[in-house]
């Protein structure tokens, strides 16, 4: 009994998983421009990949050596998915890949400068932090 | 003197050569066990009493952050397999509160991981993050969500809260 279940859970982690990927690669078909592509592929690729390690380390629960690894992949998936899709995102928009048309805002356009390489932050925006504390 | 999270590894692998039992599940309770011993006996230091609190709040972050993994990427999914595309996407630029570049780091690779934000620069004086947004009905709402991460993020790094 226990044994099926714990098959159910793996089973389920593997399916989700899977789904997950299925959905990044889709998504790179199928949004209309590289930041929104970046959305799509890096995290649910990310998650995806966890969720197939997930269900290796409860497989192997009892073998240290592959949970551990497991475990490892899981760190690194979600140290360096989001630092590739920053560094992707950041070079793309400065060099000029188009927005997608209907992209209605954009905060950032023209504060770049080229030649010096420094970014301004908005007027008026700045000042604010003090004053804005979160409420939690 | 070394440091409450050295300490408590110290006692878990301790605990684990004692009992001889060299498993994954060992160690955690080793962790627990550890934990609960610095957490009772060494709670008149400040260093200490400062560790003993934030780990459940780190705990209680991990789960609240895998939460809105799953959320956001449901929606992200969702748009992904609809033939019509509900998204709005703008580019915000989100005053920030972390101000060291460790807190920095931290905050806007969480948001990148987030589906729906992607960091995409920080202002060269380190007030603002420029983040792309796919969702972007109500900014108000969306800097507000983003602004509530920042805070349980920065509860958990910093040794003294957050005002």
């Amino acid at each position: 009994m226990i044994e099926w279940l714990v098959d159910l859970v793996i089973s389920l982690f593997l399916l989700t998983g899977v789904g997950f990927m299925f959905v990044a690669a889709l998504g790179l078909l199928r949004m209309p421009d590289l930041p929104m592509r970046l959305h799509a592929t890096t995290k649910a690729g990310a998650l995806g990949g966890g969720l197939l390690m997930i269900a290796v380390g409860i497989e192997f629960f009892g073998d240290v050596a592959v949970a551990a690894k497991a475990g490892a992949v899981i760190v690194f998936l979600l140290l360096t998915a989001p630092v590739a899709a920053h560094l992707i995102g950041r070079a793309g928009y400065f060099v000029g890949v188009p927005m997608w048309p209907k992209t209605h805002k954009d905060e950032l356009e023209g504060r770049y400068d080229h030649e010096t390489q420094t970014l301004m932050s908005p007027p008026g925006l700045a000042d604010k932090t003090q004053d804005q504390q979160p409420k939690g | 003197m070394i440091g409450p999270l050295a300490s408590n590894i110290l006692l878990a692998l301790v605990w684990m050569g004692l009992t001889g039992n060299f498993t994954g599940t060992n160690l955690f309770i080793g962790l627990v066990l550890g934990y609960l011993i610095l957490a009772s006996a060494l709670r008149d230091q400040p260093g200490f009493a400062a560790y003993a609190k934030k780990v459940p709040k780190a705990i209680l972050f991990v789960g609240f952050f895998i939460k809105e993994l799953i959320l956001s990427n449901l929606k992200v999914a969702y748009d992904v397999l609809t033939p019509t595309h509900y998204m709005k996407p703008g580019v915000i630029a989100f005053p920030l509160e972390a101000k060291t570049d460790a807190e920095i780091t931290v905050v806007a690779n969480l948001i990148s991981l987030t589906p729906g934000t992607l960091s995409l620069d920080v202002s060269s004086d380190r007030k603002v993050l420029y983040i792309h947004v796919m969702y972007l009905e109500g900014e108000a709402e969306v800097i507000e969500s983003i602004r509530y991460m920042e805070y349980r993020t920065l509860e958990v790094l910093r040794s003294t809260p957050p005002d």
